[in-house]
C-alpha cells in the first residue's frame, strides 16, 4: 500500500532532524564539553577543549555542520498504535536523508562497500539503518555517525567469568583507539544479549542522555579517564566525557561486550511526525 | 607562534613536537582513493615543498562548507612515496604510524589540528580548485587556500612524536592498573 502522506511527513521530519543534529549539539552534550573545560588541567587540552567549544559556537552562528563528516544517518523511529510498520516509513526516511544531503548540506558519505562506488545521496543497500519501536507518539531520532569514532569501536565475546574484566575491555579499547576517534569521546557500551544484540545496545546507549552516570558508569569512566590519553590524542585529563552502559540478558555461556564509540560532537536529534 | 608559508622548505626540519604554528598558502587534500590513485598515475600537482591535508571536505556550490581533518592513521601504509616526491608537511588529525615517523625524520614533519573543528577550519580557507573531483567529494583532491590555519606540530623531522608519548604514558597506567603482565591483555 502506497501512502505518499504519511512517506511525506516522515521525509520532512527526517530531513529536519538531520539538520538539527548537524548543526547543532544537544544540550546535555555541550554542557559535558563546558564542564571539561572548566575542570582540564593540563594547558594543552584546555586549548583544544577550548577549540572545540569555539567551533560549535561558529557552526551555529554559521548554520553549517560541526564536522565535516557528517557521519551516515543512523535511525530511529517510534510508531504509534494507529500506525501500522509498511514500506512507507522506509520511503520516508530514505527521502528525508536525501533531502537533507542536499539542503544542510551533508557529505555523500554512503559507498559500495567493495568497488567503493559513491551512491551520491546517503542512501544505498541497507542505508540508512532503520530501527522501529512501537511507541506513544510518531518520532523520528536521528544519530548521524562519523567514521573515526565507529572505526574504534570494538566487540568481544567475552567468557562468563570475565564479567569483571568489561571495565579492562573498554579501557583496552580505547588504549588501542589513541586519538583517532577524536577524544573527548561519549562510550555507548553494551553488555549482555548476543552478538548483534550488544552492538545494538551499544548505539542505543549513545542516545540516552549524559548528564548523569550510575555508580558503574562512573567506574568506568574513571578507569578510561586514568590513561591520560586526552583530547585528540595529545595528552591531558579528559579522554571520555561519559559512558552509558545498556544491558540484555544472555545465554548462560556468554558474555558478548560491544563499545561504540563516540567522537565528542554526539551529535543527535529527535523530531514528532505531524500527519 | 611560528608562521609557515607554502612551498615549504628546510624551516620545517627545525620545528620541534608541541610547536605552535601557523600555516599560510596552498594545501592540497587527500584521502585513501586519492593516496592510492596517485600512487597509480603520479601526483598531479608540484610535490616539492607541498601540503598535503587528509580531509574529505564538504563542498557546495564551488565553496567549502566545512573542512576539519580526517584520521590520519588510514594513511599509515599510503605515505612515504608522498615524502619521497618531497612533500614537506602532513596535516590530519590522531597521529601516524611508526612507519611515517622514520619517513619523515630529516625530510618533513605532521601537523595536527583539531578533529571535528570543520566549520573553524573552514573559515581559514578559500576553494581554489580540484584533480580526480571523480572519486567523489569527500575523496577527490582539493586545492585550498589557507590563511594563518593554527596547528600544532604532532611529529616533527628529529623523531619526536606527541601522539606515541602520550600512548607511551597510557599503555604503562593501563596495565598498572589492571595488574596486567605485558602481553596479556583480553
Amino acid at each position: 500500500m502506497i501512502n505518499p502522506a504519511l512517506s511525506d511527513a516522515l521525509a520532512d521530519a527526517t530531513e529536519r532532524a538531520l539538520a538539527e543534529a548537524e548543526i547543532r549539539l544537544p544540550p546535555d552534550v555541550l554542557a559535558a564539553l563546558q564542564r571539561a573545560a572548566e575542570v582540564e588541567s593540563d594547558e594543552g587540552a584546555r586549548s583544544e577543549l577550548a577549540t572545540i567549544l569555539e567551533n560549535v559556537a561558529l557552526a551555529e552562528e554559521r548554520q553549517v555542520p560541526i564536522c565535516q563528516d557528517t557521519g551516515v544517518p543512523v535511525v530511529y523511529i517510534t510508531l504509534p498504535p494507529d500506525i501500522p510498520l509498511s514500506s512507507a516509513i522506509y520511503d520516508g526516511v530514505r527521502e528525508g536523508v536525501r533531502r537533507a544531503t542536499v539542503a544542510v548540506p551533508l557529505r555523500p558519505n554512503v559507498v559500495d562497500p567493495i568497488t567503493r562506488r559513491n551512491t551520491g545521496d546517503n542512501v544505498g543497500l541497507g542505508m540508512p539503518a532503520v530501527h522501529v519501536t512501537p511507541g506513544e507518539r510518531f518520532t523520528v531520532t536521528v544519530l548521524p555517525k562519523g567514521a573515526g569514532s565507529e572505526n574504534a569501536s570494538r566487540l568481544g565475546m567475552l567468557l562468563p567469568s570475565q564479567a569483571a574484566d568489561i571495565p579492562k575491555f573498554v579501557a583496552e579499547t580505547m588504549l588501542v583507539a589513541g586519538g583517532r576517534p577524536c577524544p573527548p569521546v561519549f562510550l555507548g557500551v553494551g553488555i549482555g544479549g548476543t552478538f548483534d544484540g550488544a552492538a545494538a545496545l551499544a548505539k542505543e546507549a549513545l542516545l540516552l542522555p549524559v548528564d548523569t552516570m550510575d555508580g558503574y558508569e562512573q567506574e568506568i569512566c574513571d578507569a578510561v579517564n586514568a590513561l591520560g590519553i586526552g583530547p585528540m590524542g595529545l595528552g591531558g585529563d579528559t579522554t571520555v566525557l561519559a559512558v552509558k552502559v545498556k544491558r540484555a540478558d544472555c545465554h548462560t555461556a556468554s558474555l558478548p561486550v560491544a563499545v561504540n564509540v563516540q567522537c565528542w560532537a554526539c551529535r543527535r536529534a529527535t523530531v514528532e511526525v505531524r500527519l | 607562534m611560528i608562521d609557515l608559508v607554502t612551498p615549504l622548505g628546510a624551516e620545517v626540519l627545525d620545528l620541534r613536537a608541541g610547536d605552535r604554528v601557523t600555516l599560510t598558502g596552498t594545501i592540497y587534500t587527500a584521502r585513501d582513493e586519492a593516496h592510492i590513485r596517485m600512487m597509480e598515475e603520479g601526483i598531479p600537482f608540484t610535490p616539492e615543498g607541498a601540503v598535503v591535508y587528509h580531509c574529505g571536505p564538504v563542498v557546495q556550490d564551488g565553496k567549502l562548507v566545512v573542512a576539519g581533518p580526517t584520521t590520519s592513521a588510514r594513511m599509515n601504509a599510503l605515505t612515504g612515496f608522498l615524502i619521497d616526491a618531497g612533500i614537506r608537511a602532513l596535516i590530519g588529525k590522531g597521529g601516524m604510524g611508526p612507519e611515517v615517523v622514520k619517513q619523515l625524520r630529516g625530510r618533513a614533519v605532521y601537523l595536527a589540528f583539531t578533529g571535528g573543528c570543520a566549520a573553524l577550519a573552514a573559515a581559514h580557507m578559500n576553494l581554489k580548485g580540484v584533480y580526480f573531483e571523480d572519486l567523489g567529494m569527500a575523496e577527490a583532491i582539493w586545492i585550498v587556500e589557507v590563511d594563518r590555519l593554527p596547528l600544532t606540530v604532532g611529529i616533527d623531522a628529529h623523531g619526536d612524536d606527541l601522539f606515541e608519548a602520550v600512548h607511551e604514558k597510557a599503555k604503562t597506567q593501563f596495565h598498572q592498573q589492571f595488574n596486567i603482565k605485558q602481553g596479556t591483555a583480553l
